[in-house]
């Protein structure tokens, strides 16, 4: 979308001269050091090792990248499906639409369902973000964000509140109130900061705590109550536009895809990036966990959704056809991990077998891209929503 | 940029680093790992609606054949 600008998060006094200047951000051994352009550039020099050249680590890291491939298809002994081929096959899939949620003005951007299996926060391109009740249809609370191209929404555990964001940079948490009457908009609280627009956000276990991604290549953990970031995550080289967080019996980590068509793996603690999987051939779209936590899925631009195993470091599993052509934009596993559902840019939404790698069906239904695509906390249905302004319930 | 040069020795010297650190992670092999998630999805198979199937009175989304009015 942007070209990536310079990534300057502030602009103050420099630690090391103590000039006025725009601080690059870094990290040595963990710690975050303000330093001014200059002073980066000094330290970098005097930090080479004796005989380091640019080119020697050039070489060094096209070694080091190649000795990761060996390694990496030395335990490529069996492909998924090799494996998958004694279970039985699926039936027939009929799933419909069981309902149209229609309210939006114009684009749905992004979706996300309430812990309580019943309602869902929506927004859209015009800034309005709707919080509904899927089974009834009704809108219950609608705010309207002061930006267009509200890109990221997420609900939070406690169900009490909503987190959205967009081309503003910032993600702004909304407590939702019992009373109709209350103007939702004068309790908003700014959380995150970023230099670019936010493309995805999520809390963690709890209402404190919200993970964003963003435009500027960083992901960034904050506080909610005091705004403050916690941990910064850098390593992707451009936009950031997913990121899922580990299903809480494995612990602290979160995938990250971007379009730099890597998928980064995080130790949220640390802001280590602990794994890197970059075989797509186009941006990444959107990431998901499977459902043990041991393996992600991503969707791509490059019209393919691939599987990428935690534990075995590799992409284990490719879900393409020759007749699907445009880009996948949001993907979701159904409660067991059996299914992954795609959402497409050509109208679709494509089902997979995720262990045969076969297609066990395509719903049609919405009249334009659909952008996002989830799955309901208790698995009994998924919402997508779409360019078409709408959002659909199929059971 | 004027200091392409510095950030890109910064970088490289972060990607080499960050290379180090991948290549010594452990890996179990695939076949391992494909029948790790084969075992999860069956075990969790018949606790999955959207596969299974609901009856249409348990599933709150499916509308049920017939609608009593009072």
């Amino acid at each position: 979308m942007c070209d990536q600008t310079f990534l300057a998060i502030t602009f103050g006094p420099c630690d090391n001269c103590s000039q006025n200047k725009p601080l690059m951000n870094i990290y040595l051994k963990n710690e975050p050091i303000n330093y001014c352009s200059l002073c980066v550039e000094l330290m970098a020099c005097q930090g080479l090792a004796k005989g380091e050249t640019i080119h020697t680590l050039k070489v060094e890291s096209e070694s080091l990248k190649a000795k990761l491939e060996e390694e990496r298809g030395k335990l490529h002994d069996v492909e998924l499906h090799q494996v998958a081929e004694k279970i039985e096959a699926l039936g027939q899939f009929v799933m419909k639409t069981r309902r149209t949620l229609k309210g939006h003005g114009n684009k749905v951007l992004c979706m996300d369902w309430c812990r309580d299996k019943r309602r869902i926060v929506s927004s859209s391109q015009d800034g309005k973000v709707i919080v509904w009740d899927a089974y009834t249809t009704n809108k219950e609370h609608a705010v309207t964000m002061p930006c267009t191209w509200v890109m990221a929404c997420a609900y939070a555990p406690s169900g009490c509140a909503v987190a959205c964001g967009g081309l503003d940079n910032k993600c702004s948490v909304y407590p939702l109130s019992l009373d109709k009457n209350e103007n939702l908009a004068a309790k908003k609280k700014s959380v995150a900061m970023h230099t670019n627009y936010l493309s995805s956000c999520s809390f963690t276990n709890s209402d404190m705590q919200i993970l964003t991604s963003s435009g500027d290549g960083t992901c960034a953990l904050w506080d909610v109550e005091s705004g403050q970031l916690l941990q910064s995550f850098h390593g992707h080289s451009a936009d950031v536009l997913s990121l899922d967080l580990a299903p809480s019996e494995t612990g602290n980590t979160f995938v990250s895809g971007g379009c730099d068509k890597k998928a980064n793996v995080w130790d949220m603690r640390s802001g280590q990036n602990v794994q890197s999987f970059e075989t797509h051939e186009s941006d990444i779209n959107c990431v998901k966990y499977y459902p043990c936590g041991d393996a992600f899925a991503t969707g791509s631009d490059d019209a393919t959704c691939r599987l990428y195993d935690l534990r075995a470091d590799r992409e284990v599993a490719i879900y393409s056809k020759d007749s699907i052509i445009f880009g996948a934009s949001s993907v979701d596993f159904s409660l067991s991990g059996r299914l992954l559902f795609a959402g497409h840019n050509d109208y679709t939404i494509n089902v997979w077998d995720v262990l045969k790698g076969t297609r066990v069906a395509i719903l049609f239904g919405h009249e334009n891209r659909v952008s996002t695509v989830r799955v309901s906390p208790d698995g009994t249905a998924f919402c997508s929503g779409s360019w078409d302004n709408t959002l659909r319930i199929w059971a | 940029m004027s200091n392409n040069s510095a950030s890109g020795l910064v970088s490289l010297q972060k990607s080499v680093k960050q290379l180090r650190n991948e290549a010594g992670i452990r890996r179990i092999k695939v076949s391992q790992a494909a029948a790790d998630l084969k075992t999860f999805c069956l075990q969790n198979a018949h606790k999955d609606p959207l596969l299974m199937g609901v009856p249409s009175s348990d599933n709150p989304f499916r509308p049920p054949k017939s609608c009593a009015l009072f």
